[in-house]
């Protein structure tokens, strides 16, 4: 085969598979580069959390053990495309009938094995490395329980309870903090997911599974559910909220502290009594015991509303007590009918709960 | 032979070569290849019945309700061998040994049947146990169900078949569907032993 | 072509039925041929509406916070879309494949039992056609359309009663149901057919590869469909009577249908891959004029990859929270059923090796199964490595990872089968012109949009989101996805004229228009009712090889 030859003459096959090739290694490469650094990016290779890590650099091992299997297979795929093409000058002669070889099918069968085998311990490895771990005596306990299309979030230990943001304090050369998750759903089979932070666990009624993550860096890691939950799974978004030792610790103590009662909005607040947000919302320091929508006693610490619809401005917030299914279609808090003024006072006494 | 599809020569003497070419027959193959997918229906049921054994939250629970049906089970054991003891008959000639087999047959299945029927009164009326009640009702109805839908099945092609021998319909050459009613006639019964040995003997 | 043809004389084509006739036939016809026609066509039909499904959501997801659809509908929309392709287009498609050739490659003259044929046929399509009634169907809470909305997979407790109010999801389990009754009946059909009904001469290990295939993907049919019954069974049992079989508050496990869906889930997809590996092994030969290389390694393989594959199904799983042994479990058997797959590459690749191959329509196609499978199953690997799984698992890679195997993979081999025995079924050759256009206008938005899919995935986009919030990174690589829909569709389009037009305008085929060697080739194009006039017999698995090259006959060397 004249290799000058094969180049010189511009048959468009040829075109077609070298620009088909181009594209083939463009495309990832410039996908993952182009991605930029923002934090509301979730590249799983650009992680900042042990698990994650372990999981990142285990990765990229699997993918050069893929690529180059690739690579292999695909030049001898195009080798004999190009090698063995029937050319206009050929007889109509059939070509040499080989019907196999056992030494060959061995060859390709062992090798293939041991590529398995080595992958398979690597494999064994990562998942105790993560899956068996213990908790350091300063690690933090959370349970996060799933519901339909938000995340309830209790500190056990700490006595704090909160909603679709996960304070955690970061992990540092001097001690090691990770977070140890319990997850619980209360209705249906959901996923907790923070890619940078670790790979997702489902959570699912009626059984308990752990995980846990350990950031290094303070910062927003934003996460998604990734099982299919119903009308919102989309808007079921999580974010952990990585701080310093210190300010976790500043976090935890407003958070511990019961709502106050401030006379200027007694008139949002009898409100919150007279409609029926009582029976879904709990308040800390008020009778307000309800379970089945978020707590709310610190509202106004959380970024934002509706696990992640919308920003926790005032605007938002208006138009969320105004009508929630206008930013969250389907989601279970109904339309309360509410008028203007009622809506106003209602904001303005649930801005109070910082 | 101009209109013959294929030249002769090469499939000519393939042909002869090949005089004794014998195949198993597709009925029983048919037949098999059923009995093989509807057992693994059932696997699944019994797989569902031993993984809920002890999880249910609320009773009754098994050992309070279930009373070993040995009657029953006796029953439809014999019934297969009535089913052979009929195609023994039929296949010396003896019309009326084969419908005398056969309808004993019918009549151990139907015992069979009314014995379930009465164990179900029972349980739902006395023992207040329906398929809702708690994990043990799903999995017992639904396995039990399964089991005693597939022996009605059963009984429908038994009466179908005594039907036409009385009729005169029935031929010796129809030796093989009537060994196939028998297969799926076995088929059940063996699906009995699990079940019977998972509910009443494992389970309880 | 070929060397001087013996004298074969073929009986004259058939006249014209009127349009009443033909339906009429059509109704009540047991003809594998013609049952077979009808699963495809149904299939292709089926498909092109699922298609559209997925046009609207692609749509729906060209850009962030769009409101195309409602969350709803969209939900809807993935569920049907899903649904279809599997049970409604994949399913019959190869229940198709198998109807239609196997008879004529075994030298036989229908299936074994012709009237289970048509049963099967006719309760696949009643049951596609309920699926779609649920659109129409009884109104449920919701109000407007009532279209099953729980996924394919249907995971409980979503699917069941309390989460899932109305009718809809119950439409999405009778429908499957039915489907999964019609694949049992081919199934059996096709396994008495294969054992009882083969030529003289043909034993087990001289019938053509694609015959094997087909036979294999029938045993795991009636393997792997069971616990989808079973499970839907009990689904039925509690949204009707109130069973607890997955009430997680009576203490039933949410988990034991994820069991049992993957139990067949995971052979599932071996069912529908495997009949395109039966159309390559039939093409790739023919079109490097040679035999496929290594034949008793290929059946072993198919033999083991239908085993092996019953035993990795919690690799659908890994995210569940099952004990670190279970993971390595199902990672070793899922990575040990990609060695006898990866052995199948490697032989038709041997078979193109030393071969004078011939681009046609058919082998084109092939050639971008190979590039593609290749990919899917390396993609494959990737999720088997369960840590690498615990980020994948349920975003757009594992989305991006089964379209590359069910289209980049499946549909370029029917693709490739369509071309090859299009002439046989019609008598027409399909245009070559229009099969150019149709394969690169596909492949190209093919690639645009199943490439491209793999980066949200790696970027932490989950599946089955209607919408997605701008910030994450993910928008120029679904609005390059949906771009790449619409090179999908003329593609489609192309492909369809070709078919239409090809039916009157093709050029004649004649019985055997490849130059190939199995017995399909051995009677006219299309065959007359009765396959063959005389049954043949066979020496060797390339009867049509001996007969054209009686001084080389294969079974000298078998």
């Amino acid at each position: 085969m004249k290799l000058r030859g094969l180049f010189a003459s511009r048959s468009p096959m040829k075109l077609i598979i070298g620009a088909t090739l181009l594209y083939f290694a463009a495309i990832p490469a410039a996908g993952l580069a182009l991605a930029s650094d923002s934090d509301q990016i979730t590249n799983i290779f650009r992680t900042n959390s042990t698990p994650a890590n372990s999981i990142s650099n285990y990765s990229l091992l699997v993918l050069a053990i893929c690529a180059a299997i690739f690579v292999t297979v695909a030049t001898l795929l195009i080798y004999v495309i190009i090698r063995f093409r029937r050319r206009s000058t050929d007889d109509d002669r059939e070509p040499p009938q080989i019907y196999g070889s056992s030494q060959i099918e061995l060859a390709w069968t062992v090798l293939p094995v041991l590529i398995v085998l080595v992958l398979a311990m690597v494999t064994a490895r990562t998942i105790a490395d993560i899956q068996n771990a213990k908790a350091p005596p300063a690690a933090v306990h959370a349970t996060i329980v799933g519901h339909q299309w938000w995340w309830e979030i209790r500190y056990p230990d700490l006595g704090v309870v909160t909603a679709n943001e996960l304070h955690v304090p970061v992990s540092d050369g001097a001690e090691r903090r990770p977070t140890f998750l319990t997850l619980e759903s209360a209705d249906v089979a959901h996923s907790f997911w923070v890619p940078q932070l670790a790979g997702k666990t489902d959570v699912i009624p009626n059984r308990e599974n752990k995980m846990w993550i350990e950031p290094f860096k303070p910062g927003i890691y934003p996460g998604n559910c990734a099982e299919y939950c119903g009308t919102q799974h989309a808007h079921m978004l999580i974010r952990v909220v990585a701080e310093t030792p210190d300010d976790f610790q500043k976090w935890v103590a407003a958070q511990q502290k019961p709502s106050t009662a401030d006379a200027q909005v007694k008139a949002g607040h009898d409100l919150f009594f007279a409609n029926s947000c009582v029976s879904c919302h709990t308040i800390r320091g008020t009778e307000a015991a309800g379970k089945f929508g978020p707590d709310l006693t610190h509202l106004m610490s959380r970024q934002t509303l509706g696990s992640g619809v919308a920003p926790n401005t005032p605007e938002q917030l208006r138009a969320w007590v105004r009508n929630p299914q206008e930013l969250k279609v389907g989601c279970f808090m109904p339309n309360m009918q509410l008028g203007d003024q009622e809506v106003d006072r209602l904001v303005a006494y649930l801005q109070t709960l910082k | 032979m101009t209109t013959d599809l294929m030249i002769n020569d090469p499939f000519a003497s393939a042909v002869t070569e090949f005089a004794e070419w014998k195949l198993p027959s597709r009925r029983k193959v048919g037949v098999l290849s059923l009995i093989g997918t509807e057992a693994t229906v059932f696997s699944i049921f019994v797989v569902a019945y031993v993984f809920y054994t002890g999880k249910s939250l609320t009773g009754p629970y098994p050992s309070d309700v279930l009373t070993v049906p040995i009657v029953a089970t006796v029953c439809l054991l014999s019934s297969s061998l009535t089913i052979v003891l009929a195609e023994r008959a039929f296949k010396r000639e003896s019309a009326g040994g084969f419908r005398l087999w056969w309808g004993l047959t019918i009549i151990l299945a139907i015992v069979f049947l009314a014995y379930t029927a009465s164990e179900w009164y029972r349980l739902i009326t006395v023992e207040h146990l329906t398929i809702s009640t708690n994990l043990f009702g799903a999995t017992y109805y639904s396995l039990v169900g399964l089991h005693a839908s597939h022996v009605v099945v059963g009984l429908i092609l038994l009466t179908l078949v005594l039907v036409l021998s009385v009729l005169g319909r029935v031929r010796p050459a129809d030796a093989e569907r009537l060994e196939m009613v028998s297969w799926y006639w076995h088929f059940v019964d063996a699906v009995w032993v699990v079940v019977f040995t998972v509910v009443y003997i494992i389970g309880r | 072509m070929a060397t001087a043809s013996p004298e074969i004389v073929f009986p004259q084509a058939r006249e014209r039925f009127s349009v009443i006739s033909l339906l009429h036939e059509l109704v009540v016809t047991v003809d594998h041929k013609k049952l077979g026609l009808m699963y495809i066509c149904s299939g292709l039909l089926f498909f092109v509406v699922a298609g559209l499904l997925a046009t609207v959501m692609r749509l729906q997801l060209a850009v962030p916070n769009n409101d195309l659809v409602e969350p709803d509908t969209f939900n809807r929309l993935f569920t049907v879309h899903g649904t279809t392709m599997v049970f409604f287009f994949g399913m019959p498609f190869i229940a198709g494949l198998m109807n239609y050739l196997v008879p004529l490659m075994i030298g036989a003259r229908d299936m074994a039992f012709p009237r289970l044929n048509a049963f099967g046929f006719w309760i696949f399509l009643f049951g596609g056609l309920l699926l779609y009634f649920s659109y129409l169907g009884a109104p449920g809470l919701s109000g407007h359309g009532t279209a099953p909305d729980v996924g394919w997979f249907a995971y409980a407790p979503l699917s069941d009663r309390a989460f899932s109010r109305g009718h809809s999801t119950d439409y999405w389990i009778l429908s499957i149901f039915l489907g999964g009754i019609g694949s049992s009946a081919s199934a059996i059909n096709v396994i008495a057919t294969v054992i009882s009904m083969r030529c003289r001469g043909m034993t087990l290990m001289r019938m053509p590869l694609f015959v094997w295939l087909m036979l294999v993907t029938a045993g795991m049919i009636l393997l792997a469909l069971p616990p989808l019954t079973a499970a839907q069974v009990m689904l039925l049992l509690d949204r009707f009577l109130s069973a607890r079989f997955f009430d997680t508050q009576a203490g039933g496990s949410a988990v034991l249908w994820q069991h049992f869906f993957w139990l067949f889930g995971h052979p599932e997809v071996y069912i529908l891959i495997i009949p395109g590996f039966a159309c390559v092994s039939e093409i790739v030969p023919v079109f490097s004029r040679k035999p496929i290389f290594g034949y008793p390694v290929m059946v072993a393989a198919t033999v083991m990859i239908g085993f092996i594959s019953m035993g990795v199904w919690a690799h659908h799983m890994f995210a569940v929270g099952m004990t670190s042994l279970s993971n390595t479990f199902f990672a070793l058997s899922t990575m040990l059923v990609a060695v006898p797959t990866g052995i199948k590459i490697f032989n038709w690749l041997g078979t193109m090796y030393g071969g004078k191959i011939r681009f046609e329509m058919p082998m084109l196609c092939c050639i971008a199964f190979l590039f593609q499978f290749l990919c899917a199953g390396l993609t494959g690997v990737m999720l088997a490595s369960v840590p690498f799984d615990w980020q994948l698992t349920d975003t757009y890679f594992v989305v991006a990872h089964f379209h590359y195997v069910l289209i980049g993979g499946l549909a370029f081999a029917i693709f490739g089968g369509i071309y090859y025995w299009y002439p046989k079924a019609t008598g027409r050759m399909l245009s070559k012109r229009l099969g150019l256009w149709h394969f690169w206008l596909f492949l190209i938005g093919f690639h645009l949009t199943f490439d491209t899919m793999h980066i949200p995935g790696l970027l932490g986009m989950p599946r089955r989101i209607y919408t997605y919030g701008p910030g994450r990174g993910w928008e120029i690589y679904n609005l390059i996805e949906t771009i790449g829909v619409f090179f999908q569709i003329a593609g489609t389009l192309c492909l369809v004229i070709n078919l239409l037009w090809s039916l009157s305008k093709g050029a004649e085929a004649g019985p055997d228009p490849w130059d190939a060697w199995t017995l399909e080739w051995a009677t006219s194009s299309p065959p007359p009712e009765y396959n063959f006039e005389t049954l043949p017999a066979v020496r060797s698995r390339r009867p049509l090889w001996d007969l054209k090259h009686p001084e080389d006959p294969d079974w000298k060397y078998e």
